[in-house]
């Protein structure tokens, strides 16, 4: 059933199918309802990674040197594990600035510079070059050798057929015109195309079935398991050597780590992984899933290649089948038919994959930061007046394409035949590779410059020319091999794989060196000896500090002049179409709470870099910026204005310290001030209670004064003994009121630490005994019979001798007041110890309540209730006298228990020193 | 942010064990004759560490919190 027909009608029925799947596909996301919005389809997504390379060459490349083909797909396991902290980035950066390519990546991060976009561009189309010709000389030997069933036969030279009877050149032309239905139907503003990435999804899971379905074959159906094959294999005395392959491989270790390192860039900067990854990335969450699905797909379309290899080894031992169509020609062998035509779809989608993505990415690249930039600075075309440039964009894409799908095809027949699947593929490897630098160092550090970055790309890309390219060419014929003996003019140190004498590296790793070298040293050198522009400096802090960014609108406000708003909807509507203009300005008037048409929308840096950035969404950052330039009356931002903005910025911040600095010193001092008011208004409040209480004290006695006097004076007829105790009574109570004015006075006095105090050595035996006479009439009057114990020396003490009288004043004449009535009983007591002399009255009387031990120390403030049992006196006595001993370093307490009496005590020190007595 | 950052920093250790594990002299020791279970020492160790290499990629990618 392998005819020629049946082949050819089911390869234009599975382009069919896809073209299906597209159409579904994009027919969902113009619905609203996109299929590819799932981590799976993503990850499968990004399996276009591995074509028809994967597909047929690895078996190619483990037949001669066993697992010399996995560093390709374990450096791409490596490097995935740091896409959470790479890829996480770059996926936030393109987002916020609407990256369409990884031309406009680089262009856009070096100041979008289109000078850079344009070099990029045109290394990433020649270096790919070899890579599409790797698909189409697969895709036309694949089909070539099916033609042949059952017998097989490889394919002859194409050099020696004449161009038209090439199968290449067809299969070229049909994948172009099938790219360009594919991925140029419309101009999408942000270059999504959920067709496209549907389709390749499905590519993906059909070459991967049908690479396990032939490997599950060959090593249970042609063999009895692994074991049996690798037995069988090891048996023979040529394949023996592959079981340890390492020791072997030309370069070994060393070229095993590099092909790792290779495969690391490639995996990041092939632009159809650019593609996939970044560009149609739909949700960054997707990155959670891919990070582990994708490295199992790699790892399942790889467990059968060895298998597969061997198979073939064992079953055309003789060599005369190439090993890159082991895949093929394996199921044709054993005549199983329909597994030969799955294989070849299989092959068939690989192929079509990576060339789909890659040329669709190749030409936004080719459009964008090549052609447009060149037209939008040709003033003669007039392009900035034309009124819709959607259709021209298209055009130069769709030319894009079938320009470089035929490049490709030249290359194929200029050096496709001398090279296997794989070494052509690691051509295109080394030339992405070049573009490391200039992506992480740009993403990751803030020095590096444009003109870095055009020296480290050109110097990188010159090599890759130098010593792979060339050498390819050379190899083919169409250069003179003595080129690559002898050396250009027969210089030995510039030959093309041992560049100054650096011999013993297989051609890869050797092209690696020295273009890494000369890309990297360049980049830094270069950027560390320039300084950056304005824009460059904004767009390196833009990328670097993409997470530390709020939104948006991160690069509006660096951008001055002025604009009209018909302008920049005229401008977008020309690259855009009216429909697209009008949903984003409308968009943007709503996310302010305005509506367009209706309200008028301001033109201001805001809504220019919004529409800048709408704009580079469809012909990338560089042109969009040379479009908006010429729509809006643009002031440069000069270096000394950046530096004015990021000044103005500093001091801003340092401000807002100052400011948090005073406000807290405010705080404090509030706090302080409310403590103030607080004990202010205490202080009030104690000086009300004072005033009251002291004018109530007062009132007392003149209240007696008063009426006994009005009884003296109206009436005369008073005998002469009432009269005599009304005088009395009238004495007494001016004797009180003196006192309390005196203690008041005392008080005020001892408050304000202005009291006098005369100090002299006192003898405490004979104060008290003075005291105890001076009042003996009082004791005697109410009955009570006092007993002083008193030592029979005891030593001076510094002290006012008045004031000391006047605490034990009031402790004795308290001692009267509260004695039992009748038979009263008050003792003193002096002693000394080393520190103090101690004197302790206690009386017979009913004691202190417990609680009001420290109360009756305060002022006004008298034992007892004194609503029924008012005793005589100020309530200042005991205040007094406690300040009293206070100032003399002592101390003035009370213990009591109700019922038996109380005991004031209070002590003065000895401490001071004392003119001995 | 504490999170990401320590997923981060998981995931580059992940990525600097794969170094190790596919490289010389790791590498170097299973370069050696015999089999596994039918299957050539390098090749086994090589799938083997690979998977487990992804395993840990996925429970580091899909764990919570």
């Amino acid at each position: 059933m392998l005819q020629g027909w049946v082949i050819v009608v089911t390869s234009f029925a599975y382009l069919g199918l896809l073209f299906a799947i597209a159409y579904y596909a994009d027919k969902r996301a113009d619905a609203g309802r996109s299929i590819i919005a799932s981590p799976y389809v993503y990850s499968l997504s990004l399996a276009v990674y591995a074509t028809a390379w994967t597909f047929y060459g690895s078996v190619g490349r483990a037949a001669s040197d066993g697992v010399g083909f996995l560093p390709i797909y374990i450096g791409p396991t490596l490097m995935i594990a740091l896409w959470w902290i790479v890829m996480r980035k770059i996926l936030r950066i393109s987002k916020q600035n609407r990256i369409t390519s990884l031309a406009d990546f680089i262009a856009s991060r070096y100041g979008k510079s289109a000078l850079l976009g344009g070099v990029v561009t045109v290394i990433a189309v020649i270096g790919i070059l070899p890579y599409i010709s790797l698909q189409l000389k697969a895709v036309s030997n694949s089909f070539t050798i099916v033609l042949q069933y059952p017998s097989i036969i490889m394919p002859a030279k194409v050099t020696a057929l004449p161009i038209l009877q090439d199968t290449a050149l067809w299969v070229a032309l049909i994948l172009a015109a099938f790219t360009i239905a594919f991925g140029t139907r419309h101009l999408d503003a942000a270059e999504h195309h959920e067709g496209m990435v549907a389709a390749i999804a499905f590519e993906s899971l059909v070459k991967l079935l049908a690479f396990l379905a032939l490997g599950v074959f060959v090593t249970f159906g042609i063999y009895n398991g692994f074991g049996d094959l690798f037995e069988r294999a090891a048996a023979d005395p040529k394949l023996s050597a592959m079981m340890t392959p390492l020791e072997g491989v030309a370069g070994g270790y060393a070229s095993w780590v590099w092909l790792t390192i290779l495969s690391m860039m490639a995996i990041m900067f092939l632009p159809r992984q650019f593609q996939v990854t970044v560009i149609e990335n739909v949700n960054e969450k997707h990155l959670n899933k891919a990070i582990w699905l994708f490295p199992l797909y790699m790892l399942a379309i790889n467990i059968f290649v060895l298998p597969i290899a061997f198979g073939g080894l064992l079953h055309f031992p003789e060599g005369n089948v190439d090993a890159d169509t082991f895949v093929l020609t394996l199921p044709m062998f054993e005549k199983q038919e329909l597994l030969a035509l799955l294989v070849f779809i299989g092959g068939l989608s690989a192929a079509t994959g990576m060339v789909i993505v890659e040329t669709i990415a190749l030409s936004t690249m080719v459009c964008n930061d090549l052609v447009m930039p060149v037209l939008l600075r040709l003033r003669r075309l007039r392009l900035n007046e034309r009124s819709d440039l959607t259709r021209l964009l298209l055009g130069i894409r769709r030319g894009a394409i079938v320009g470089i799908l035929l490049l490709g095809y030249l290359y194929f027949r200029l050096a496709g035949e001398a090279y296997a699947l794989v070494s052509i593929g690691l051509i295109s490897f080394a030339a992405v590779a070049q573009f490391a630098p200039a992506v992480l160092g740009g993403i990751f550090w803030k020095g590096g410059t444009r003109r870095g970055a055009l020296a480290g790309l050109s110097g990188g890309f010159a090599v890759w020319l130098y010593t792979l390219l060339l050498p390819a060419l050379a190899r083919s014929g169409w250069l003179p091999i003595s080129f690559m003996e002898q050396g250009p003019f027969g210089i030995e140190l510039l030959k093309p794989l041992a560049l100054f004498g650096l011999a013993g590296l297989d051609q890869i790793t050797h092209a690696m060196i020295w273009s890494m070298l000369a890309n990297i040293g360049a980049y830094v050198t270069v950027s560390l000896s320039g300084a950056q522009s304005a824009d460059e400096h904004r767009q390196a802090s833009l990328f670097v500090d993409v997470f530390r960014q709020a939104g948006e609108g991160g690069g509006a406000r660096f951008w001055r002049g002025t604009a009209s708003v018909p302008d920049l909807y005229n401008l977008l509507a020309r690259f855009q179409g009216t429909a697209a203009a009008e949903s984003a300005f409308a968009d943007y008037a709503r996310a302010r709470g305005l509506r367009w048409p209706g309200d008028t929308l301001i033109a201001d840096a805001e809504f220019v870099h919004y529409v800048e950035v709408q704009l580079a969404g469809a012909i990338g950052a560089a042109s969009a910026r040379i479009m908006v330039a010429s729509a809006v009356k643009e002031e440069a931002l000069t270096l000394e204005e950046v530096r004015k903005i990021l000044d103005e910025a500093s001091q801003v911040v340092m401000y807002s310290h100052q400011l948090k600095q005073k406000s807290s010193e405010l705080e404090a001092a509030t706090a302080e001030l409310r403590a103030a008011n607080e004990r202010l208004k205490e202080l009030d409040r104690l000086k009300d209670d004072f005033l009251s209480t002291v004018t109530h004290e007062l009132r007392t006695p003149l209240t007696s004064i008063r009426a006994f006097s009005e009884i003296l004076n109206q009436d005369p007829d008073v005998d002469l003994a009432q009269r005599r105790k009304f005088l009395g009574i009238i004495t007494k109570e001016t004797e009180r009121l003196t006192r309390i004015i005196n203690q008041v006075l005392d008080l005020a006095k001892i408050e304000a630490g202005r009291a006098e105090w005369s100090e002299a050595p006192v003898d405490m035996r004979e104060t008290i005994s003075d005291t105890v006479t001076a009042m003996s009439q009082l004791f005697q009057e109410n009955n009570i019979r006092v007993d002083a114990r008193l030592p029979e020396r005891v030593t001076p003490v510094k002290a006012d001798v008045d004031r000391i009288i006047l605490v034990m004043l009031n402790l004795l004449s308290n001692a009267v007041k509260f004695c039992k009535q009748g038979d009263g009983r008050i003792e003193i007591t002096l002693t000394e110890d080393d520190r103090a002399l101690r004197v302790d009255v206690r009386d017979n009387g009913p004691g202190i309540a417990p609680g009001d031990e420290q109360k009756i120390f305060d002022k006004f403030v008298q034992a007892g209730d004194t609503l029924t049992n008012k005793p005589q006196g100020s309530g200042l006595g005991l205040y007094i006298s406690r300040h009293i001993v206070e100032h003399h370093g002592g101390r003035l307490w009370v213990q009591s228990r109700p019922g038996e009496g109380a005991c004031f005590s209070f002590t003065l020190p000895l401490a001071r020193p004392m003119e001995s007595a | 942010m504490g999170e990401i950052e320590g997923r981060g920093q998981r995931m580059i250790a992940l990525c600097m064990l794969g170094c190790v594990l596919f490289n010389f002299p790791i590498l170097a020791l299973f370069n050696v004759r015999g089999t596994y279970f039918g299957v050539p020492v390098l090749y086994a160790y090589i799938f083997i560490a690979w998977a487990l290499l992804i395993a840990l990629m996925a429970w580091v990618a899909e764990r919570r919190g």
